[in-house]
């Protein structure tokens, strides 16, 4: 460790660590611009080939570079959705729930500005308690894990290991739980399997076995679909309904609201000591909106990277709209067998094809896949039999943006010399299963993650993002005092022999 | 590899994580500036990007000015101060 410490420190230029204003030639080196090269051929040459093969192929690259944009923005501003919450109760840093707000705000006016025009991809989800329940235990999963599912994807293109090793678990949990059955069945209520029975699901169902099945079809079907425009009377689609209802009463007012809520609670202190130091006086109503403004602008990169994924989010519904209008098509999986591909489509014709950025459903496929290869028979199931399928992942439309999403954090990381492959210590890999598994269950129960059932429900007005969210912030509140717990523990014994007096 | 925390010389510190991911990096710095009295310095040696910004923006809101920070490949070493 000492020897590590050599060398002249410089000064630190506000949050931005170790930037400089050299040239990307003068700082990249020689074999991470190769890299580079590398994995833009990659993607390029599948999109290129795959297009000189057939049209339809362009619906896939759309997915993939979409991904690959996300992949570059998530990296270029550590933008985290674990760390929103995580950051400010364990640290009180709220740069992260200022990205996130910022992003969800930005794509909420280009979700609007969709839905008013007739092309939006987006369904609102049933709404119950259901929500915030899962969303306790998504966030105590993402805090143990050290990363979202959003995040531990982009994270891995960092080359680290312990990602890796979480978007394993979330995917075998989640591949696994929805074909839970037998023992399961006897934790099903009563209501919910006479419910599911209604529902006139296909005998290949068998809707009758499996937990999942029956807290989809017989509790989560029963339950409202609750917009904010629909809560005010208004239609999602009409421009009023997106923009005043959706956009401004269910996102910009309840974002302006936590935001304030977390300046006066973690930043404000600061910047009054700060002013009271440099002025010698208290602080008015100017210096605490002059306050609130710095704490947005904190962190740049986070806030940039922000207004880019809002914008890209927004962007990717219009454009697979208007390929499923060009084509003709309601769902990838006519796409995938007009091309020839009709293995592991689900019963009436669809894969998971989201049409929005999505995360940890195709996470749960390709295990899926995998397993009914080894013949493990995950077709009797809602999620995998009746909705999402079980396509092979190379030619899954949400596995090629979930791994553009990597390729394009490896290039964004490699351009700042963040990429370093990292293998898990034994500590790490167990907090990483653990979080994996709890963040895969949660995000079952919630039907997406803190992406699907947060980010994208809550910036197109479905006031089930907001229910998942509040339970998010619950869980990683518990995620964060086990772990404070965790870390006093540890550092008692590191400590054990350290006068601080000397 | 474990985290590692020695006193170098009476007043200053060392902390290395290295390997370590979010939280830990950020959660073992804040425990470890707690314990520090006004002045004493800590050299921090981590190599997990996203900590970066957070561990920043944490010494800036609470008053620990952080001296020098530099990357030594893909490892960030930050001298920082406890105020």
């Amino acid at each position: 460790m000492d020897a590590i410490v050599s060398g002249t420190l410089t000064e630190p230029k506000a949050a931005d660590c170790c930037s400089d204003s050299k040239s990307l030639a003068e700082t990249v080196s020689r074999k991470n611009r190769m890299w580079i090269f590398g994995i833009v051929a990659f993607f390029t040459l599948i999109s290129v080939g795959t297009y000189a093969m057939h049209e339809y192929y362009i619906y896939l690259s759309a997915y993939l570079w979409f991904g690959f944009i996300y992949g570059m923005c998530l990296q270029y501003g550590r933008f985290c959705f674990a760390s929103a919450f995580r950051d400010l109760f364990a640290v009180g840093v709220p740069r992260m729930v200022v990205g996130i707000m910022i992003a969800t705000v930005l794509f909420s006016f280009t979700s609007s500005f969709v839905a008013s025009t007739g092309w939006s991809t987006f369904h609102a989800a049933p709404w119950s308690i259901h929500a915030v329940i899962a969303g306790i235990i998504f966030g105590v999963g993402m805090v143990f894990a050290g990363g979202c599912a959003s995040g531990s994807l982009y994270k891995a293109g960092e080359g680290n290991g312990v990602s890796l090793l979480v978007i394993l678990s979330i995917s075998v949990t989640q591949s696994t739980f929805v074909d839970l059955g037998g023992w399961f069945n006897k934790l099903v209520p009563q209501s919910w399997a006479e419910s599911a029975l209604t529902k006139s699901l296909p005998s290949s169902i068998n809707v009758s076995d499996g937990w999942v099945d029956q807290y989809l079809a017989g509790y989560v079907w029963d339950q409202p679909v609750i917009t904010f425009a629909r809560l005010l009377g208004l239609k999602d689609e009409t421009l009023i309904g997106s923009f005043f209802g959706n956009t401004f009463i269910g996102v910009v007012l309840p974002a302006l609201a936590l935001l304030v809520v977390v300046y006066f609670i973690w930043s404000r202190k600061r910047y009054v000591l700060d002013l009271k130091s440099r002025e010698g006086r208290s602080a008015g109503i100017a210096d605490h909106l002059r306050g609130f403004w710095t704490m947005i602008t904190a962190s740049k990169r986070t806030a940039i990277a922000g207004l880019f994924l809002g914008i890209a989010c927004g962007l990717q519904m219009f454009v697979i709209e208007g390929l499923r209008m060009k084509f003709g098509v309601k769902n990838a999986g006519t796409i995938l067998q007009r091309i020839g591909f009709d293995y592991g489509i689900s019963a009436k014709g669809t894969v998971f094809d989201p049409g929005y950025w999505y995360v940890t459903t195709q996470e749960a496929q390709w295990v899926g896949w995998l397993a009914q290869k080894l013949g493990w028979n995950n077709m009797d199931n809602i999620y995998f039999g009746w909705v999402n399928g079980i396509p092979s992942p190379a030619i899954n439309p949400a596995d090629w943006m979930s791994v553009a999403l990597i390729g394009g954090a490896a290039v964004m990381a490699l351009l700042n010399n963040e990429f370093k492959w990292k293998k898990p210590t034994k500590e790490l890999a167990i907090w990483a299963l653990i979080g994996g598994a709890l963040m895969g269950i949660g995000s079952r129960l919630a039907l997406g993650c803190n992406v699907g059932a947060f980010f994208v429900r809550t910036a197109n007005g479905d006031v089930s993002g907001w229910s998942f969210g509040l339970g998010m912030i619950g869980g990683a509140y518990i995620g964060v005092k086990f772990f404070n717990w965790y870390t006093e523990r540890k550092m008692a014994k590191e400590m054990a022999n350290i006068n601080f007096d000397l | 590899m474990a985290m590692n925390f020695k006193q170098t010389e009476p007043g200053h510190y060392v902390l290395d994580v290295k390997g370590y991911v979010c939280p830990h990096p950020q959660l073992y710095t804040k425990k470890v500036m707690e314990k520090l009295h006004s002045g004493d310095r800590l050299e921090l040696v981590f190599d997990n990007p996203s900590s970066a910004e957070s561990i920043s923006a944490m010494c800036a809101s609470e008053g620990n000015p952080i001296l020098g920070q530099r990357k030594e490949g893909t490892v960030f070493i930050f001298e920082i101060q406890k105020g």
